[in-house]
């Protein structure tokens, strides 16, 4: 019996032995790509950012750093300008600062305070439901709708002149704040889902009242993941350009902002202006906007990564 | 289990005939917390309100705005919904919004072709072949590539992308503008590989081991568990993923203006300029229009079209998710 069965199999037993392996290097090539695609792109930027500069090899490490510093600082201290050898980001670095803190201020309390009511407040039930369903659809909007719902919300207000704040930092700030908003209430949940039971009904049979218990004890075991939450939310907020083009932030502004209800210009907004010049030379200053750009979110996204991998106490 | 200020509440009226000395000393206290409790929990209630106001404010504005348009710039739904023709500046303008679709729809077609199979190869991978450490090297790089802002996506399109194009195509005797679909497809599919495939990766490592121990149990390999036991039994999760990268790649704006251009058309050549909703929006905010005419209004009624599609997808989406839930969680 084995021996003419063994030779049916043989054929059907050789694809299969070979499929396997093919297939699973094909899966493992898929996954390098976005390996490939972050080095190709920060090469590339790196590259195009050490264009024009006096030529070094590129495994002259120390020199090209020394110029790709030089090059950062330059374009950090100029302001926005129409000539490539003086423009620079300046009032743009300035502008996306006063977002981030803007930002934090206004949508960090509300998002973590939703999170909380939805977690340990609401009852379960249908108003749950529809807020739950309701988060996780407003996560999936394009952010460029925030940018057209901030401009005729905050911007303009319906055309009545006494409440409209016109294209100034706290419309923006807003509009971004609503924007991260979703996903600062998402992650607060998922954080404080991860606190175990035990901690609130000890809490509570001490006689703590609810919020006693929230805000001394699921609140702090949480607060990592929280703020794991809320530092990728702001960098996302940083990186956009759509919604903060809706809501105003011209790129030709040399002014610094001096307050929330000034004038302002972020810098992806003018990385996106000299990206559009048609001139070969801003390319440098291009590049060296976006590396900025990349350090600031790369830097804040470590700092998320670095709290979780810390404190995965309850996990 | 009773509430904490109702309990409070129920030991002072208890006490009240033998220690009338410790109830005033308690009483006020517990007033106090109780009050204290409500406006808390109040305050909480308002801020998740504030995101169901959030998508009220959405829907009011845009559809409020829309209907400003329609009543300005006299053109009928129908035209809008059907015309080829968008022509804001031209006398008289005609909007319609099937050269914006066509585009919108262009893109995220080709930008799926790219991501979808690689998202998901890549998901099989980290869920079933990677040893737990390269996984753990991997996963973090994924993350930080979705953490890359797309206009730095749209300048890459610029510096190289295009460029890559232009060397591979003149050299056949094809034109390839600046501005091209192609090279909008490839940036934004890159994009949205890593949504494809942590989520992807998400649903599959959850389909419960038994599954799979059932299948090696009885003889089969490890590409036969990958794509006829763990793929099916997760592919609803799987299509719900990509149904949520597509709503993203539909609603992604500076990659595709950096990389596309700005030119409505209808062509099946991708190596022509397109324009896509989101682009339209951005033009129209970026010129000369003043508030009020109709050129500005109409870049609501198109917001309008990307928030219902974008919407609609993340809805089916979520429908398909629960419907995976419900079987395996």
């Amino acid at each position: 019996m084995s021996e003419t069965a063994a030779p049916r199999f043989r054929p059907h037993r050789m694809i299969r032995s070979l499929l396997g392996p093919i297939f699973g290097a094909a899966c493992f090539l898929a996954t390098l790509t976005g390996l490939i695609v972050l080095v190709v792109l920060l090469g590339s930027i790196l590259y195009a950012a050490l264009k024009g500069k006096p030529d070094n090899p590129w495994y002259a490490i120390v020199a090209n750093l020394r110029e790709l510093w030089g090059l950062l600082r330059t374009v950090a201290l100029n302001r926005q300008s129409s000539d490539p050898a003086t423009a620079g980001y300046r009032v743009g670095i300035v502008g996306s600062l006063w977002l981030l803190g803007l930002v934090a201020l206004l949508a960090i309390p509300v998002g973590v305070a939703a999170g909380v009511y939805l977690e340990e407040y609401a009852p379960p039930g249908r108003l749950r439901r529809i807020i739950q369903t309701n988060i996780a659809n407003l996560a999936g909007v394009p952010s460029i709708v925030y940018g057209i719902l901030g401009l005729a919300l905050f911007v303009r207000a319906f055309g009545v002149k006494a409440l409209a704040l016109g294209p100034c930092l706290l419309a923006g700030a807003l509009t971004l704040g609503l924007l991260i908003l979703p996903i600062i209430v998402i992650t607060t949940q998922e954080a404080l889902r991860t606190v175990p039971g035990s901690l609130r009904q000890a809490a509570l049979a001490l006689g703590a009242t609810r919020w006693q218990m929230v805000s001394g004890h699921v609140l702090p075991a949480a607060l990592p993941g929280i703020m794991t939450g809320t530092i990728l939310g702001l960098s996302r907020a940083i990186g956009e350009t759509a919604p903060l083009l809706m809501v105003g932030a011209a790129g030709a502004i040399r002014k610094l902002p001096k307050g929330p209800l000034e004038r302002y210009t972020a810098l992806p907004v003018e990385i996106y202006n000299y990206a559009k010049e048609p001139d070969r030379m801003f390319q440098t200053i291009t590049a060296g906007g976006i590396v900025i750009l990349l350090i600031l979110l790369l830097s804040m996204n470590a700092a998320a990564i670095m709290i979780r991998n810390r404190f995965q106490r309850y996990q | 289990m009773t509430t904490p200020e109702r309990s409070a509440a129920d030991s002072a009226a208890v006490m009240k005939p033998d220690h009338p000395a410790t109830e005033d000393l308690w009483s006020g206290h517990s007033r106090f917390l109780a009050f204290w409790e409500l406006a808390i929990a109040v305050i909480l209630a308002f801020c998740a309100v504030v995101t169901v106001l959030t998508t009220l404010g959405i829907v009011l504005v845009l559809s409020i705005q829309t209907v400003e348009f329609f009543m300005e710039s006299k053109a009928g739904i129908l035209e809008f919904l059907l015309s080829t023709e968008l022509k804001p500046d031209a006398t008289p303008p005609t909007f319609g919004i099937l050269p914006l679709a066509w585009g919108t729809f262009a893109i995220a077609f080709g930008s799926s072709c790219i991501a979808l199979p690689i998202g998901l190869l890549s998901a099989i991978y980290l869920s079933e072949y990677a040893p737990r450490r390269l996984r753990g090297v991997l996963k973090p790089a994924l993350e930080l590539l979705a953490g890359i802002p797309s206009i730095v996506y749209g300048y890459l399109a610029l510096l190289l992308v295009t460029p890559v194009l232009k060397a591979i195509f003149e050299p056949l005797g094809i034109r390839v503008p600046q501005f091209n679909a192609l090279s909008a497809c490839i940036v934004v599919g890159v994009m949205i590989i890593p949504l494809v495939s942590s989520l992807s990766e998400d649903v599959l490592s959850a389909v419960p081991r038994g599954l799979r121990e059932a299948a090696y149990g009885l003889g089969a390999t490890k590409f036969e568990v990958s794509t006829r036991v763990v793929l099916p039994a997760g592919l609803s999760g799987v299509v719900a993923s990509f149904i949520l990268a597509i709503s993203r790649a539909v609603g992604e704006t500076m990659a595709v203006v950096l990389a596309a251009g700005m030119l409505p058309q209808i062509t099946l050549n991708p190596l022509e300029s397109l324009e896509t909703m989101t682009t339209y929006i951005v033009q129209v905010i970026s010129g000369e229009a003043s508030y009020g005419t109709a050129k500005y209004l109409s870049l609501f009624a198109v917001g309008l079209s990307l928030f219902v599609i974008t919407l609609g997808l993340n809805i089916i989406s979520g429908l398909v998710l629960a419907r995976y839930r419900e079987v395996y969680q």
